[in-house]
């Protein structure tokens, strides 16, 4: 990084740029919040089941990847699940 | 062969109409029989902005209730007599009229002309189904704007699961002296983000406002507005023309600026 990079402000054109992609992602998914609010909450529920996590921690966002065939991106489901006990509870 | 093409945006105010009338008259220009259907019933607008708005008799929801034949409410225009506007009702709304019947007018009008051009209402409701039933291919219009391109990609979304045969983006209203100091999406940006052919790349240009203020589409004059429309119509009908270079300071003074700088 050039030393002038640190005291060039990111231009709003750029800012634009990266708003629309994450927008378009969602949009194109045609996920409601509403939705990814219900998807979350059920995530919690099964996880929870077997180990304690941290549901205020927990981030889900569809976001694009690789497809691996190699032929452009997919849409993908990240969830970051914050772990707070990894208990074992015995297997019946 | 003659072509349907709609133009569409999902926003208002990015430039549907200017750029209908723009193309339509570039077209004519070419010598192709063109005409031009304002469907955004309910709020006519393209009749104003061609100069035509006062000899209209009969409008589209007359010819589609058999109330007059197509032949009779079609305007020719004062300039090009190949060139054709089929304006909108003022007095009825959008379900006025049915994609069948849009369908069944645009196949009458495909005998007589070259083109057909549709200008679509905004919004994505029955004014844009209507729109779309006879079209053949599309040219969405956006300009570099997070809100416009958010609704020129859903309009894309719609038009793919519709099966539209082609689709070619304009972007309206770039500023490159925005665009040069970071505050405007620049152009690869926007096709990056929307991922479909490009056609055209309109400057903002005050002549715009000018034109339509004398209700004279500037397409082929010497604004960079005009030779912008004048090169999309060109492309339309099958030319390879290069993107023209919108940072290009206009008469001698601009062209002397840039020996000095050198």
């Amino acid at each position: 990084m050039k030393l002038m990079d640190f005291f060039r402000k990111k231009g709003s054109g750029e800012v634009a740029k990266d708003r629309l992609k994450f927008i378009l992602v969602s949009d194109r998914s045609n996920c409601s919040p509403e939705i990814m609010e219900m998807i979350k909450n059920d995530i919690i529920e099964v996880i929870s089941k077997y180990m304690d996590i941290d549901p205020q921690g927990l981030d889900i966002q569809i976001t694009e990847t690789e497809s691996e065939g190699g032929n452009g991106t997919v849409p993908a489901l990240f969830a970051n699940i914050p772990i707070k006990d990894m208990k074992h509870r015995p297997l019946r | 062969m003659s072509e349907v093409i709609v133009i569409t945006s999902g926003k208002g105010g990015v430039g549907k109409t200017t750029t209908t009338a723009n193309v339509g008259m570039g077209l004519a220009m070419l010598n192709k029989k063109v005409v031009m259907i304002d469907t955004d019933i309910g709020l006519r607008n393209l009749d104003v902005v061609l100069g035509l708005e006062n000899r209209i008799v009969y409008n589209l929801v007359d010819v589609v209730e058999g109330k007059c034949r197509l032949k009779q409410a079609l305007i020719k225009h004062k300039k090009y007599p190949e060139l054709c506007l089929l304006p909108s009702a003022q007095t009825r709304d959008k379900d006025a009229v049915t994609p069948e019947q849009m369908i069944e007018l645009v196949n009458e009008l495909r005998e007589e002309f070259d083109y057909v051009l549709l200008d679509c209402p905004a919004g994505i409701e029955q004014g844009f189904k209507n729109a779309v039933a006879g079209a053949d291919r599309a040219l969405v219009v956006t300009t570099p704007e997070v809100s416009a391109i958010r609704d020129a990609d859903r309009i894309v979304g719609l038009l793919e699961a519709g099966e539209m045969k082609r689709i070619d983006l304009i972007i309206n209203r770039i500023r490159m002296d925005m665009v040069k100091r970071g505050d405007m999406l620049k152009v690869e940006d926007v096709c990056d983000i929307l991922s479909i052919n490009l056609i055209g790349v309109v400057p903002d240009d005050e002549q715009i406002v000018v034109a339509t203020n004398q209700g004279e589409p500037l397409v082929g004059g010497s604004s960079l507005a005009g030779q912008a429309y004048y090169n999309i119509c060109n492309r339309i009908v099958g030319e390879e023309v290069p993107f023209m270079d919108l940072d290009a300071k206009k008469g001698l003074f601009g062209k002397l600026k840039d020996i000095f700088k050198k």
